[in-house]
């Protein structure tokens, strides 16, 4: 018999944890149509950025009013649109179609650093049907005034602000970057969030030796960066009273299972669907199930959080333990 | 019934609500200050606002006004309601297809905006010369003086046309009412419905050609009948003042507004009359108010219906006691017994007057090209009129010390009310000044019973333009149309204006100044120059300060501090108005409703402005006298020519309007290279060179859009006196041995567009962001490199013989010709008419279309065509804006035949001349700068003998030596020239094979006019006329000319590749046949930062969108050649960085996403296209060579090519 895959995540049942991360992926329906058939749980549709909707709204007022009135043979340089469509407006207008193209659950994906009133557009995707809201908080701390209190304080806040404007479940993803990622976590489990993803992965810049520049730079991820996300899982599966769900370096089945085991409720894929295709979705999703098959679990419900730190036979090795263990692994071989 | 309401709105959106109701096909062209009449009813189609018939109405750019009147008389035929919308050459254009319009009694309205005809110089500005053209063209011209009459005569002119089926023209006064902002009562849709009567509009679409009962019409007709079918139209003029008046009365019946054909105000018992159109009514009016009430005798005759012109209703509208006429013609007709108001008049007198003595009729001209036209000269011309002797045929607001028609004016002569506000603000272009005294306008004339009238005067340049915003508030209509002379309210939103512009002349005593300064209460006042303070001093000024910028920028809006300003001047002026909390309020309502739409960030960002403006606003102590040292610049420097000073510098520093007629060149004929005495010292910040990181590669000195980068080597032997700070480096290369490198800025003619910074290759090893020129604060440098540029200015230019002219480097250390002009900061198109003027400048003759090159390249006051330091440069004309392919053709004629006749007398006199100078001056090819040097040399031989020669023909040949020099034949123009307008012109020219260059600045849009499509305009680009998208694709002109074979065209980016331009421009030259190059020329238009436009340029070449290639007829193995790479990246990635596409996928994302990917279809395409023919004639090269003989079929025509 197959095992059981449906898992909760934020109160919604999907219909497996594989979940389909904020990515470009999710931006056009065909894709999304295809992801549904490939068997995800559930989609993350890309980010809605505070920058962007600001600076969408300021661009096209400032394209409007670009070069207006200051020669005598011409008033302004463009019709006024007709209409305007910013970021935001066709993001809403994605969630709705979304919804009508798919049955899985469409969690919207809304990414910012401040409390402010663009946090307005939470209830506005809510009201455009998606099921959850996902609280992308990507800060790079750059101010050196600012203390650690002043960054987490600003998290929380955030945190609160959007979770008053909505009812759906709100999931909060960060990066690993705290002093004590724990308390943080409980922070932010304190001030609405209920699921954390964990965690993001901050786009770092390179340089560019040709021409002295500093340039974007994205790389997809590998599998050896889930370690960190997993470890996290591990330790707060049970601590909070939240959904979790992991995100970067999920690339396979045993990917999948390691994160359940350690406590995840589900699992975001991206950098293995790029590689690999959609069908992949349907490759882990088959290897999941003979691997719970292979060890007879009858479901993820089972599976889910039996290594977590509270769980696992030895708690310390999510603290200290790994190093510990590989050193002693390595130096007690005898030569 | 609809309810009418109160609008602020212009004359021209006055008329074009009017127009868009009322019709269901404009057929339009752009041209000022017509444009907006065209752009509002395209807008409004594309946002799906009906007409009156329920549909709505198709607006449809052409290609010329000529296009665009054969389109309207199609559409009429077809039985459309149809109207157009013109000025000037645009309505002159139109004037065959009116003539047929109207002998075909077809009805049709054109709404004019009146404005000069171009005849020694061309002017965007308002009179009737244009017209006043069209009188013989069998039209009804209806006259409007106000904003309120241009929206009810068009409605009453749209009405009457379909009853009388004469076409009409409707006018008023370009920019003195096309761009007034006044408050008006706007009709309704209920209105228009009720004044058209749909069995008119279903006879016009009864007379139209139909098929199911045939008709023919535009037959030849022949001089034993043409003569009496011509007459045959006699009853339908007759008719139209009859229905004219029959339509004004029952317009007034239903909206209560009552005009007649000529309208009397003034003293019933009046003995002194005025009789004039338009725009002058209202300040007449006020002077009559004034006069009247002091016991004067005096009227106005208001001509509404000024054809057919109704001679005895205008005598029945004279009172019986006049016995002096004055009529004011705002035109000009030279050698004329009268301009024709007055002939009208006169006629008109002669033949309806009846009781007694006809009265005295003399004729004015006033207000050409927007002249000031003032109660107090509505005053001297009724005092005139007062004489026993009165100057016939006399000018009034000029002074004419030639032929002494001017009439004297008493200045002192004011009729403004004294409870109204009169303010007036000085701002830039860029930072929005004008728009937030129209906002002004729109609130206080909306939510106040208060009457609001705006009007804006703008500067020539482009680059750091000066605005001059004249705001009047009333309790009354505000019916006078002039400037504000004497201003309770000044503003000066630039700290700097002072500095140079007598800002304060306009200010009334006890008036209000608010300046925008970072320096604060305490400080400010030491910063003003002692004429402005002792002007605040003496008129007992109240002085307030604001640091506008700084508010600006806490509020994330940039430089835009309009909204800043607006709240201080709210805040200061309309206290009386209403209380600070309301005025306020009433500022973000309106900043709500004005951009609302856009998004709650921008909303936030100008109610912090506001707010910010309000707390930051301070009272300046004033002093009890003046104190400051520092003195208000001249407008020219003191050594500058004596016309630079007494003419141009006059007009620089805004007193133009005091210059007497005797002052101007007689044909309109100027000197070059005056640019260079108007220090305009516009940038705050300036490009620094530094010489330890150079390579003296000469790429910033290129691409310098204003030349204010420069590059010379010296022999530091032969030099001295140089200042401290005159830093040099050891010229690189070993062109240059034991010789210094210098690169100057000229610190007050750098615009400050960064653009030299973005290009500079040299990056400072210790800091990356750094390079070899770095933009820093020009205070911090003036002075300094002041100095280094008086002393940099002494050392001499190399001579183009010297330099490798064929590099970028090289080409650098040739003097640009073209210098300091007014286009906008990082202007694209200007870098390439400085290089040709670089190489070619000092032989080089230029037809320019008119469009942004003919604004820089000839706009006064100063002038950028310059000359080297042997007084040889380009010499510059403009004709129109559709004909420089065939001005520039005439041009090569001429010099050709001029050649031709030299070249005989040489040969004549050859014998006395000596046979080398002879051979030498008939025999040297001139295919390089060593040739033409040499050729120089021998002309100037040749004009020291030719005196000593007893021979007439000696002293013929003198008059022509100068013609042996090879010329430079030039035909400039934007893509609106060469892509439409001129393109019928240019495609003849490219089939003539003569020699002639032409460079197409192709920004994509037509720039000048403000942003209409052109067929340059890219599938995909939001434009005018392209709300939604340009749906179609480029046009690919450059394949145009090719088909010829015989013409050289080259397709070129400077930001791309220069070398590939500096090269291509060279080859163009050289060919001794037609060339085009088409140089692509990123605009301010695209939306895009133009400090990096080059790198836009760069990216667009690199996608494929630009691709670059030369066809050069020469080479007859392989005349095409593919110049850049296989496209990279994707066309959508380039597009989506300039507002011009990145606009439609804010607004309508679907259609923006099919564009772009059909956008990028067409580099496909065109780049397989390119690839195969240039594949194609390698492969027949090939073959060729193995004697196959293929490449016969790709060469040029030799025959057309000399």
């Amino acid at each position: 018999m197959s095992p059981d895959l449906t898992t909760k995540y934020l109160g919604l049942t999907l219909r497996n944890p594989l979940v389909v991360a904020a990515c470009p992926l999710t931006h056009q329906l065909e894709w999304l149509e295809q992801l549904e058939k490939a068997g995800v749980g559930a989609v993350v549709l890309p980010s809605l950025f505070e920058e962007q909707i600001v600076r969408e709204e300021a661009e096209l007022h400032d394209a409007t009013e670009f070069g207006s009135e200051y020669y005598a043979e011409h008033s302004n340089w463009y019709p006024e649109p007709t209409e305007y469509r910013t970021g935001c407006q066709a993001y809403l207008d994605y969630i709705g179609q979304a919804k009508k193209a798919v049955s899985i659950p469409v969690i919207a994906s809304l990414n910012g650093t401040s409390v402010g009133g663009w946090t307005r557009y939470a209830k506005m995707m809510q009201d455009a049907g998606a099921d959850a809201l996902e609280l992308n908080i990507y800060l790079i701390a750059a101010d050196l005034q600012s203390t650690a209190a002043d960054v987490e304080n600003r998290y929380a806040d955030l945190v609160a602000q959007v979770k008053q404007s909505v009812s759906i479940p709100l999931a909060v993803k960060v990066g690993p970057y705290f002093s004590s990622p724990g308390h943080m976590a409980k922070q932010l489990v304190t001030a609405g969030a209920d699921g954390l993803v964990l965690f993001n992965r901050f786009l770092q810049p390179d340089m560019d030796l040709e021409n002295l520049e500093v340039s974007p730079h994205l790389e997809l991820s590998t599998p050896q960066e889930m370690l960190l996300p997993l470890r996290w899982i591990a330790i707060l599966r049970g601590q909070v009273e939240a959904s979790l769900a992991i995100t970067s370096g999920v690339h396979d089945a045993a990917g999948m299972a390691k994160a359940l085991l350690a406590g995840a409720d589900c699992c975001q894929v991206v950098s293995t669907l790029y590689r690999n295709g959609m069908g992949r979705a349907a490759e882990m999703l088959a290897g999941l199930t003979g691997w719970m098959q292979s060890k007879e679990y009858k479901s993820v419900a089972q599976l889910k959080g039996s290594m977590s730190q509270q769980n696992c036979p030895d708690p310390s090795a999510f603290e200290r333990g790994n190093y510990m263990k590989a050193l002693t692994s390595f130096t007690g071989k005898p030569i | 019934m609809e309810k009418r309401r109160f609008v602020t709105v212009d004359g021209n959106e006055a008329t074009a609500a009017i127009a868009h109701l009322c019709n269901e096909v404009a057929a339009i062209y752009p041209i000022t200050p017509s444009s907006g009449l065209g752009e509002m009813p395209d807008a409004w189609a594309a946002a799906g606002r009906k007409n009156i018939f329920g549909a709505v109405p198709s607006v449809v750019e052409m290609q010329s006004e000529a296009g665009a009147a054969g389109a309207v008389h199609g559409s009429l035929q077809a039985g459309a309601i149809t109207t157009t919308f013109t000025a000037s050459q645009g309505l002159l254009l139109m004037i065959p297809n009116m003539f047929k319009i109207a002998g075909e009694l077809t009805p049709t309205v054109f709404h004019v905006t009146a404005r000069t005809v171009a005849t020694h110089a061309l002017s965007i500005f308002g009179d009737h010369s244009d017209v006043m053209a069209c009188r013989s063209t069998g039209w009804a011209m209806l006259a409007s003086g106000s904003v309120q009459e241009a929206q009810d005569m068009a409605l009453i002119s749209q009405a009457a046309t379909l009853e009388c089926r004469v076409p009409f023209i409707h006018f008023y006064d370009g920019f003195r009412i096309s761009h007034e902002v006044n408050k008006i009562e706007q009709l309704t849709e209920d209105d228009c419905r009720a004044m058209i009567d749909m069995d008119f509009v279903q006879a016009h679409r009864d007379n139209a050609m139909n098929p199911q009962r045939p008709v023919l019409r535009g037959t030849a007709q022949n001089p034993d009948h043409f003569f009496q079918a011509r007459e045959a139209c006699n009853p339908f003029y007759e008719k139209v003042p009859g229905i004219v008046q029959k339509t004004m009365d029952k317009f007034a019946k239903l909206v209560g507004r009552q005009y007649h054909l000529f309208d009397y105000f003034g003293a019933p018992d009046a003995e002194r009359v005025v009789v004039l159109m338009t725009a002058g009514f209202g300040i007449v009016e006020e002077t009559i108010d004034k006069l009247v009430t002091a016991g004067e005798k005096i009227g106005m005759v208001k001509v509404r219906l000024y054809r057919p012109f109704d001679a005895a209703a205008m005598v029945a509208a004279l009172p019986k006691t006049v016995k002096t006429i004055a009529a004011l013609d705002r035109t000009k007709e030279p050698g004329c017994a009268g301009e024709p108001l007055y002939q009208d008049v006169i006629t008109a007198m002669a033949e309806q007057w009846t009781d007694g003595p006809a009265p005295k009729v003399i004729g004015g001209r006033y207000g050409l090209s927007s002249k000031e036209f003032t109660p107090a000269m509505a005053k001297a011309v009724f005092d005139e009129i007062a004489k026993p002797q009165p100057k016939n045929h006399f000018t009034i607001g000029i002074n004419d010390d030639v032929t002494h028609t001017s009439l004297e004016v008493d200045e002192t002569f004011s009729t403004e009310g004294a409870d109204s506000t009169r303010a007036v603000f000085y701002g830039l272009g860029s930072d929005g000044t004008v728009g937030s005294v129209r906002n002004t306008v729109k609130i206080v004339g909306e939510n106040t019973p208060l009457h609001a009238q705006g009007y804006f005067v703008y500067d020539s340049r482009k680059a750091g333009s000066l605005t001059t915003s004249h705001l009047r508030i009333s309790p009354r209509p505000i019916k006078g149309s002039y400037l504000i002379h004497n201003a309770n309210f000044v503003a000066c939103h630039q700290s700097h204006f002072p500095d140079r512009l007598d800002v304060l002349s306009v200010a009334e005593p006890g008036a209000t100044f608010l300046l925008n300064s970072s320096f604060g209460p305490d400080e400010v006042w030491d910063t003003l120059p002692v004429e402005m303070q002792q002007q605040i001093v003496e008129k007992k000024l109240k002085f307030f300060v604001v640091d506008a910028y700084h508010v600006a920028k806490e509020a994330e809006m940039g430089v835009r501090i309009n909204t800043v300003m607006q709240a201080c001047f709210f805040k200061l002026a309309l206290t009386g108005v209403m209380s600070e909390d309301e005025a306020i309020a009433q500022i973000k309502d309106a900043i709500k409703r004005t951009y609302g739409k856009r998004g709650e960030a921008v909303l936030n960002r100008n109610y912090a402005a506001v707010d910010g403006a309000v707390g930051a606003l301070r009272e300046v102590k004033v002093p009890e006298a003046a104190t400051s040292t520092k003195h208000r610049l001249e407008a020219v420097p003191s050594d500058a020519p004596a016309f630079v000073k007494e003419v141009l510098g006059q007009i620089i520093a805004n007193r133009g309007d005091e210059l007497p007629v005797s002052a101007f060149p007689v044909d309109g004929t100027f000197p070059t290279g005056t640019t260079k005495y108007e220090k305009r010292s516009i940038a705050q910040e300036i490009p620094i060179w530094d010489k330890d990181v150079c390579i003296q590669c000469g790429q910033c000195s290129l691409v310098c859009p204003h030349g204010t980068i420069r590059m010379k080597v010296f022999d530091p032997a032969k030099v001295s006196g140089a200042p401290a700070s005159f830093e040099t480096a050891d010229a690189k290369g070993k062109d240059f041995p034991g010789m210094q490198f210098r690169l100057q800025i000229y610190p007050d003619d750098c615009t400050g567009c960064g653009l030299c910074v973005s290009v500079c290759p040299a990056k400072n090893k210790q800091a990356a962001g750094r390079k070899a020129i770095n933009m820093e604060w020009k205070l911090d440098h003036l002075e300094r490199e002041q100095a280094n540029l008086a002393y940099f200015e002494t050392l001499p230019y190399a001579e183009r013989e010297q330099v490798k002219v064929d590099t970028i480097k090289g080409s650098q250390f040739l003097a640009p010709l073209f210098e300091f002009n007014g286009a906008c900061a990082g202007c694209g198109e200007t870098p390439y008419v400085k290089l040709i003027t670089q190489f070619f400048g000092d032989r080089m003759m230029i037809a320019n279309a008119t469009g942004c090159s003919s604004i820089y390249g000839g706009n006064l006051p100063c002038t950028p065509y310059t000359v080297n330091q042997h007084g040889h440069g380009p010499t510059w004309s403009n004709s129109l804006f559709e004909d420089a392919g065939e001005f520039g053709f005439g041009m090569r004629l001429g010099v050709d035949q001029q050649v031709q006749y030299a070249t005989m007398l040489v040969q004549q006199l050859a014998g006395q001349l000596g046979d080398d100078l002879a051979k030498t001056l008939l025999e040297n090819p001139q295919e390089t700068d060593e040739q033409i040097a040499r050729q120089r040399e021998a002309v100037a031989t040749l004009k020291q003998r030719l005196p000593e020669i007893n021979d007439p023909a000696a002293k013929s040949l003198l008059a022509s030596a100068d013609y042996l020099i090879r010329r430079s034949i030039w035909s400039f123009g934007g893509d609106g020239w060469a892509y439409d307008i001129g393109f019928g012109g240019l495609d003849h020219v490219f089939a003539s094979g003569r020699d002639l260059n032409i460079l197409v600045l192709d920004s994509e849009v037509y720039s000048n006019t403000g942003g209409q499509a052109s067929k340059a305009t890219p599938r995909g680009a939001v434009a005018k006329f392209a709300a939604a998208g340009k749906p179609s694709r480029k046009k690919d002109l450059g394949m145009i000319a090719m088909s010829y074979g015989g013409v050289y065209v080259g397709q070129i980016s400077m930001g791309a590749n220069p070398l590939h331009a500096l090269r291509t421009i060279r080859a163009a030259e050289a060919y001794p046949g037609t060339s085009l190059i088409i140089a692509f020329s990123h605009c301010i238009g695209w939306g895009i930062d133009m400090a990096v436009g080059m790198d836009y340029q760069k990216e667009a070449v690199a996608c494929g969108y630009w691709p670059l290639y030369h066809y050069d007829p020469r080479d007859e193995q392989q005349p095409f050649h593919l110049d850049s790479k296989e496209p990279k990246g994707a066309f959508k990635d380039f597009a989506l960085k300039q507002a011009r596409f990145a606009m439609l996928s804010r607004s309508k994302p679907e259609q923006s996403e099919r564009l772009l990917e059909l956008g990028q279809r067409d580099i496909n395409t065109r780049w397989e296209f390119y690839s195969h023919m240039a594949e194609m004639e390698k492969a027949a090269a090939r073959g060729s060579a193995n004697g196959n003989g293929a490449k016969a079929e790709t060469t040029g025509d030799k025959e057309v090519s000399q």
